[in-house]
Formats: structure tokens, sequence, C-alpha cells
């Protein structure tokens, strides 16, 4: 019988303790495959969050460090500097990368620091158990905004990667979703580039991934899928925001 | 013997790093330790080094940690604000069992406080300092020479024991010039198998780590950790003995105040009064068995800080309260005079006969 | 012997450069010594201090309270610290910024016009060299002999100029008879 579908061979062979319909599996399985299909996987070290996929070093077959909530762009420093040959990477939720973990993720982005951030956007902290995110949109309801986000009192979601793109310092930043086919072959493709660009020397590259937390949402896994396509991208619409090589051949 | 430079205790300490193959400082600026950061920013560049500015002590020290975990030898150094805003990260350093030297440079406190010399951070230092059951070996220079010297010691304790190491140091130390004979080059002589160097598909993945959800696996750890910190206490206890051997008063005290107290020991002496001085080069592990034998022949300690009475605690539970422990102090970034220490002898000499 | 110096005037005057002068003029000799400065937020402009101690013994305490010697290079550093000069100590006063005398009879001053012989001398930035050579020659703290053995420490060899000054400065000062 023809094999149809493998996993990545640099995602370990174990049962992901993710809820059932959330995306940080998708979002795994493109991240190892950008390492299989590059190769680098003896020479990647990933930086593992506080948040969901804060067991993430347990399912990525490459060398691993767990870090402080909020502080993977910094461990992640520490790590290229070390050894600039090796591939270093950060997976990161909201709430880490754009709240407690915002003025890390600036500055290596003002440094264009030669690092590869996979951003997972589901609007809530997860593992917490469903507290308002810096990306909540407005009037959402989470544990933390019983009466939903007020925007006169919590102020306004954070877009990170338009916020980026204004810095002089990154390469590359794309935001991407995984809730269908065409949306995922997408982000397989920004993932893949984000990793090429630190192989190719080019620097800095953040992939921000909008990803669905039926549970904490509230709702079924095809209602959260399509909650993305109708609350999520409107207020943070796909697409490349930098790209300085492509910018560079244009001009 | 080598030449004797002139350097200051903040260059001693940057110089000494880099002789002890340390090729990667990453910091942010305060006073009074920015001479260690303006070294370290000359001379990195020019050996294929890497110094790094980073936009907080927060996040210096999570580089820090990065760096370590790759096996590689790694420095941060600030002073007391600063330091308490590494505690997160020192204790991650501790938990995930990675070797790094962090320097203070103390100045007074506490919040803001001044940025005269201190050793009010003593209890953050050697208690633990961040959350969790740790220790970190803290090495206490009281000379020029000793900010490189311990800082070389520094480095291989850190290795032998997979584990952070403090410099503590104060401003005086780090501001003051005197001649120093440096360290010898060398490098790391530890294997380092755990080290995140990519697996180059030849080996299992490593995970440098903290976390432990299995309560039974983390208290475990916990234990582990603690046989090692045992080998410590046992192995690499260091302090200096001066004028103990026919002592009735024993002065008690580190760096910059050990100094000042052996003026006063030396003017006692000349009054005749039998004085003498512990100074720990360690403060953990804090020379418990020397305190504890001297217990048996003075008649009362002398704890001379520049802190509220932070390490007399010490002394304290060392002499297991056999004989009195009083306290001379100034704080705030006051140094005591030899003459407030030779007062405090004369007292409490005066206070048994 | 034991000869606890301290130096003070307004930051940009030098004084923590003589201080390291005379430190490595102690260390060329093989004494022990120690070297602190006072620190500070005034980076220029305010005072500026530093204390050298010079020993045949180890120094214990780098901190001087009671100087044997005293160079007082503006008025504020005189009323602060000549009370503090031990008796029979010295106070090396520069005369050109400072108009009063010293005070005390069981002390020994000098009155140089550092800042004015510096000027004319054409080195205007090395008045503190200048006192420091009165320095060497009253004080004993440290001999005349092998200047340029501690000048090549704290003078860039690159900066021949410089250094050529610096000696001049000092041998000025050496010589001027009050």
């Amino acid at each position: 019988m023809a094999v149809i579908y493998s996993k990545p061979k640099s995602l370990a062979d174990l049962q992901l303790h993710y809820c059932p319909g959330c995306t940080h599996g998708i979002i795994h399985r493109l991240v190892a495959q950008a390492i299989d299909d590059l190769g680098i996987e003896g020479t990647t070290i990933g930086v593992a969050p506080v948040g969901c996929a804060v067991m993430a070093y347990d399912y990525f077959k490459c060398d691993m460090i767990e870090a402080a909530h909020g502080r993977a762009p910094a461990v992640a420093t520490g790590l290229k500097r070390s050894d600039p040959s090796n591939v270093v990477f950060t997976y990161q939720g909201d709430g880490d990368l754009a709240s407690i973990g915002m003025a890390e993720t600036v500055h290596a982005a003002a440094r264009n620091e030669n690092i590869t951030i996979i951003f997972v956007n589901n609007a809530i902290y997860g593992m917490t158990g469903g507290q308002m995110a810096p990306t909540s949109l407005p009037g959402q309801v989470t544990q933390t905004s019983p009466y939903g986000r007020d925007t006169n009192t919590t102020g306004f979601p954070i877009r990170v990667s338009e916020m980026l793109a204004t810095l002089d310092g990154p390469e590359y930043i794309e935001r991407v979703a995984v809730n269908n086919v065409k949306n995922v072959k997408n982000a397989q493709k920004a993932i893949k580039k984000a990793f090429e660009n630190q192989i190719n020397g080019k620097g800095f590259s953040l992939i921000e991934v909008i990803s669905a937390c039926p549970t904490n949402w509230g709702l079924t896994p095809q209602k959260a899928l399509e909650w993305i396509d109708e609350k999520m991208i409107p207020y943070y619409p796909l697409g490349v925001y930098k790209d300085r090589s492509a910018e560079k051949e244009v001009k | 013997m080598a030449e004797k430079v002139l350097m200051k205790g903040n260059e001693a300490i940057a110089e000494a790093a880099i002789r002890s193959g340390c090729r990667h400082y990453l910091g942010y600026p305060i006073t009074p330790q920015t001479e260690i950061a303006a070294y370290m920013a000359k001379r990195m560049p020019k050996i294929n080094g890497v110094f790094l500015q980073a936009e907080s002590e927060i996040s210096a020290i999570n580089m820090v940690y990065g760096v370590a975990a790759t096996g590689k030898r790694v420095m941060t150094s600030s002073s007391s604000p600063g330091i308490s805003l590494k505690q997160e990260g020192i204790s991650y350093i501790a938990g995930s069992d990675v070797p790094a030297l962090i320097v203070n440079v103390q100045r007074g406190g506490p919040g803001l406080g001044g940025i005269q010399p201190s050793q009010s951070d003593y209890f953050q230092a050697t208690k633990g300092g961040g959350h969790g059951d740790y220790h970190l070996i803290v090495l206490t220079p009281a000379s020029v020479q000793e900010m490189a010297d311990l800082t070389s010691h520094a480095f291989d304790l850190a290795d032998k024991y997979r584990m952070p190491v403090m410099l503590l140091a104060d401003g005086t130390i780090g501001q003051m010039m005197e001649p120093v004979e440096l360290p010898e080059e060398k490098t790391s002589t530890v294997e380092k198998p755990w080290a995140l160097t990519g697996t180059k598909m030849q080996r299992e993945h490593n995970i440098i780590n903290s976390l432990y959800l299995n309560t039974e696996l983390l208290e475990k750890t916990n234990f582990e950790r603690f046989e090692r910190y045992k080998q410590i206490e046992e192995n690499e206890v260091m302090y200096e003995s001066f004028m103990m051997e026919d002592a009735e008063i024993c002065v008690v005290s580190f760096g910059i105040t050990a100094r000042v107290s052996k003026n006063a020991i030396i003017e006692a002496r000349r009054q005749g009064i039998k004085v003498g001085l512990i100074r720990p080069i360690t403060v953990w592990p804090f020379p418990k068995q020397p305190i504890l034998e001297a217990a048996d022949k003075v008649k009362a300690f002398i704890s001379v800080e520049m802190s509220m009475g932070q390490m007399l605690e010490d002394i304290k539970l060392a002499c297991e309260c056999k004989k009195p422990v009083h306290l001379c102090n100034r704080v705030g970034g006051m140094i005591p005079s030899p003459e407030q220490v030779l007062a405090k002898i004369v007292e409490v000499e005066g206070g048994k006969n | 012997m034991k000869t606890e110096i301290l130096l003070a005037g307004f930051g940009g005057q030098g004084l923590l450069f003589a201080g390291k002068f005379i430190a490595y003029k102690g260390l060329v000799e093989g004494k022990n010594l120690s070297w602190l400065p006072s620190y500070g937020p005034e980076m220029r402009g305010g005072t500026a201090n530093c204390s050298v101690i010079l020993s045949d013994d180890p120094v214990g305490s780098p901190i001087v309270a009671n100087p044997d010697v005293l160079v007082a290079m503006n008025l504020p550093s005189l009323d602060k610290f000549e009370k503090d000069v031990v008796p029979g100590g010295m106070i090396f006063v520069d005369s050109s910024l400072i108009e009063r005398k010293v005070v005390r009879d069981d002390v020994k001053a000098f009155y140089i016009p550092a800042t004015r012989l510096a000027n004319e001398i054409g080195a205007p930035t090395l008045a503190n060299m200048i006192i420091t050579g009165k320095l060497i020659k009253e004080a004993g703290a440290v001999s005349y002999d092998n200047l340029d053995d501690a000048l090549h420490k704290v003078v860039s060899a690159k900066h021949q100029n410089l250094f050529d000054l610096n000696k001049k400065a000092i041998e000025c000062g050496y010589n001027y008879a009050d």
C-alpha cells in the first residue's frame, strides 16, 4: 500500500498533549517538516516557551531548551551567538511573545538576530485556563474579561507583525493561518522560508501563525476554524509584512 | 612570575575571565560595574568573542542561559538592582544545572538605593535569591588580585559542579586599582556531554530544562542537587585566618570591610587586645568549621559588614550560639572606618573585664 | 613606611590621572599600593578625588580618611579636607586657583601656582603633574629617579609629545621653589 502521509522525521513519535482541535499539532508538523526538508535536524536547537507549548522540547528531536516565560528570544540569542553555524528557533505563544516577552521580541528583531521565531497567536492564554491575551479581540470573552474585552479599560490588541515590520532590523515577517488546507500550505512555505533565511544568514524571521483554541474559545473544533476566518483574520490580515530581500530585488 | 600591572578591580575581573576562556559576555549598564562591560566591549571583538549589550538585565541573564546551555564559558555582571532583575534567570540556570558566572558589584539598597559600596545583597546571594531550593557558590574578593584569581576559580567551579557561581564584590574593590598578577590562560577541561551542540544525527537530543511536572522526579532532582551542594560544602570552603592563634575576640568580615578590620586589628594588638580575623572567601559555602572551632577559644565574635547584620546570622549558626556575636556595621554606601571597628573591639573586650 | 595621599579638585583637572602616575611610580619601586577614586554621577566639573596609599607592608583599607599628604586643586577641596590631614602632614595648594592660605599651623603647606606654570610651559592641562612634581620632591613617598618607567605606564607610547610634556610638567614642579 502506498504511503501518502508520514510524520516528519524530526518530530518525535509521541502522542501530543494538546487538546482536541488545537492547531499546535499542525504547526509542530510544519516546523518539523521544514527542518526535514532543509536537512538541519542535526544542527538545529529549539527553544520552548512557557504556555501550552511548554513541553515542545519533548516533541522535536533536535536539541531543545526550555526558556522562562517570554525570554525565548534572549535564550535563542545566546544559543546563536555561541555557535552561529547552528540553526536556532523559538516557538512561542501570544502571552509569552507579545506580553511578558515583548521587550525580548522587539529587541531581537531590532538587532536582526539571525534566528527564526514561530509565533502562535490564538488570542488567549491557553495553559493557564483561558485568560485575556495581548492579542485577544475587542469584546472577546475570556476568564479575565468575562464581560468581553473592554478596550476602554484593557486597551487594544497588538498586531505584532505590523508593529515589527516598522523596524529596520528584521528580515522577514509574515502572518499565516492554519485553519484550512490552502492556509496550511502557505504557512508551510512561510515557515520553511523563515528557516532558509537563517541558513542564508539573512537574519530575523518571524512567522505569526493564527491558531485555534477551541477549548478556551468555547467552540467546537470546526466552529473554531470558522471563527478564525470570521473574527481573527479580519483583525489580523494574512500576508507578508516585511521581506527585505524581496524588497531589494524589486528595487 | 608574571609582571604585575595596575588595574581596577572591575577590569581585573574582565581580563581574568577572558584568560579563563570566557568568550561570551552579555550585560546591561549599571554603576558601579560598567568598567567590566567597557573592557569586554573593547576586547571581545578582537579575540573572536561576543560582547552584547542586552535590552535589560532580564534579557542579559537569559542570553547567558542560552550560551551556558551550549557548554561554553559565559558571564554577566551587574550591580544590586540589576542582580534582582536577573534572579529569575539565575533560578532557571540553577534549576537547569548549567554553569555560568554572575558578578555582583554591590551598591546600597533597597530599591534604587545608591551607587556607593555595600554588602547588603548577602542574603540574596547566599540564601538562593530567586525562587526554589538552590544555591550559588559565592566568592567574595577582598583585593584586585582576588578579583582576578577568584574569577578564574569561579569558572572552574561552575564547570565542575554544573552550576552558577557568583562573584560578590562591592563598589570599592571594583573601582580601586592595585598591582595584580593576572592568571594564566586556560580553558575548560570538563567534558560537557549534556551541552546543546546540535545532535549531528549522532545521539539522542539533549534537553536543557527545569520543568518537572512529575513531582517525584522534581523531588529527586532537588535531592540530587543538594547532594552536590554537600560535596561543595565539604570541599570548596575558602577563608583566611589572620592573627587567630591566640585571639580572644574574633572579627568576621569579608571583602572591603575585612581590609578595614585588619587595620583595626593591628591597632588593637598594639594596644594589647588579642583579636583576630576570620575572613570568609566563600560565603556560600560558609566557613562554618573554623568559626565553630574559634567559638571554643574566643569570648565573642564581631561581624563587620556593610549590611544590617546579614552575615551575622550565619556566624550565629556556625558557632551554634556558643558565644555572643556583635555587629559593627555601616550601610547605605558608607564604609566602616578602622576607628569604628577598633572602638567596637575595645568595647567588646571591656565588656568582659 | 606608609604614606596616604589624597588628591582633590574639580573633575577634569586630572587628579585621578596624577594619582595613577604616583601609584605606578610606587609599583615600579616595588611598593605595596592602592588607588581608589571617588565615583559618582558627576562626569565633568564636579568634585573629584582619589586616594593613593604607598606602603612597605600590604595595604589594608584603601580608604584615606586622614591623609599624610593632601593635594588641593580647588577651594572646595581645601575647605573640605584641610581638617583631615594628620598633624605634621603636608598640603599642596594650587595657588593660582586658591587664594587663601592653609589655616592650620601643625601641617606643612606648599603653594604652587600650578595652573599658571602649566600655561607658561605650554602644557595648560598639566597643572596636575606640576603639583605632582612638587609632591615627589617634598613628600618622599616616591623617588624622582626613573620617571620614564612610570610615565610610560600612564601615557601611551603613541603619544610621544604628551609624554614629553608630562615629564616637563613634573620637572617644572619638582624644581619650583616657593
